[in-house]
């Protein structure tokens, strides 16, 4: 009880204490600084229309190339946290047959939706890292609804590992044709889709960067999801 | 100008505070901790929100001047991604501390440790 009432009085005054240091801080008014120059330019710079997805994968590619890596180690330290001789699935209820012809059902279009997400990622609001989320939801579907399912993890790896290294080499392909890392070669150099802005086939390395990350960031979470729902078994 | 952003982010991160600071069970300390994330997050994204503009993408007619500030939400995209990555792992060492102590309460786990 001591407890509770002293956590509460540290809350109130941190409670205090933020929202003395937040009252300045002008919401919802124009503060623009470099977002103006990215708003102006961001059609020309990069033919994308969705100005959050050329911040995040064009101008500041090489931070997204970071937070790919920051996954990728949480993805293998969750494995190797949770690793054991020999683990299996161990659930034991059976899923009702709503739920097993239901999930299989609706596995494809899930996947079908994560992947327009993660191609369509210059055009709309989305990008690799929800699609990639939302391909990981299948295969956590059809891990909840069948007792035995599981998915080849070897493979899975090997997707990974390959589209981390596609990644690195669209970026050194930048930096041999341009003259930096992750230079955006298909819009500034080849001029691809030019007079499509704002349709599929424009954003010059976008979709294939969010493509290739939406494939990674689905196999990392698809083997979270597979790490922690095994368990070891004792022989 | 106060706004509903401002009252709604500091609400936020002090339900999780207090979950951190009260709660007992790993789960549910952890549980506060992405609800504190989930408040600094809507804190940064609206610190980016220009009211009466729209989201920035600039198809069917919306022209720079009105949309409102993608870095914010760009950092934040990062920062979601970066949460996940680090509940995986917590969620991870608390499925160890279950294993091996057959408990998740954080006082009994420190009494078997002795």
């Amino acid at each position: 009880m001591l407890k509770r009432a002293l956590a509460i009085v540290a809350i109130l005054i941190i409670g205090y204490w933020l929202a003395q240091g937040l009252s300045q801080v002008p919401f919802g008014q124009d503060k623009m600084l470099v977002s103006k120059y990215y708003l102006d330019h961001v059609k020309e710079q990069t033919g994308a229309v969705n100005a959050v997805t050329a911040v995040v994968v064009n101008y500041r590619g090489f931070d997204t190339l970071g937070e790919v890596t920051v996954l990728f180690i949480a993805s293998t330290g969750v494995g190797a946290l949770l690793w054991r001789k020999k683990r299996k699935r161990t659930a034991k209820t059976k899923g009702s047959v709503v739920l097993t012809t239901g999930s299989k059902l609706l596995f494809p279009f899930i996947m079908l939706f994560g992947m327009y997400i993660f191609i369509h990622g210059h055009l709309t609001p989305g990008g690799g890292f929800p699609g990639g989320a939302t391909i990981a939801t299948a295969f956590l579907l059809m891990y909840m609804a069948f007792t035995t399912y599981e998915i080849s993890h070897k493979g899975f790896e090997v997707t990974e590992g390959f589209a981390g290294m596609g990644y690195v080499l669209v970026g050194l392909i930048g930096l041999a044709i341009g003259g930096y890392f992750l230079f955006d070669w298909i819009w500034q150099t080849w001029h691809l889709g030019t007079s499509n802005i704002g349709r599929l086939f424009s954003g010059g390395f976008i979709p294939v960067i969010y493509t290739i990350i939406g494939i990674k960031v689905g196999t990392e979470l698809s083997g979270i999801i597979d790490n922690m729902l095994k368990e070891e078994v004792k022989e | 100008m106060i706004s509903a952003y401002y009252f709604g982010a500091i609400a936020l991160i002090l339900i999780g505070l207090y979950a951190v600071l009260v709660k007992k069970n790993l789960l549910k300390i952890l549980v506060g901790l992405s609800i504190m994330e989930t408040g600094v997050n809507l804190l940064l994204i609206s610190i980016g929100y220009v009211s009466g503009k729209s989201a920035p993408i600039l198809s069917e007619g919306i022209t720079p001047s009105q949309a409102v500030d993608p870095i914010p939400q760009a950092l934040v995209l990062t920062a979601i991604v970066i949460g996940v990555a680090t509940t995986a792992m917590a969620l991870s060492v608390a499925i160890i501390l279950y294993e091996k102590y057959g408990t998740l309460n954080i006082e009994e786990i420190r009494r078997l440790r002795g």
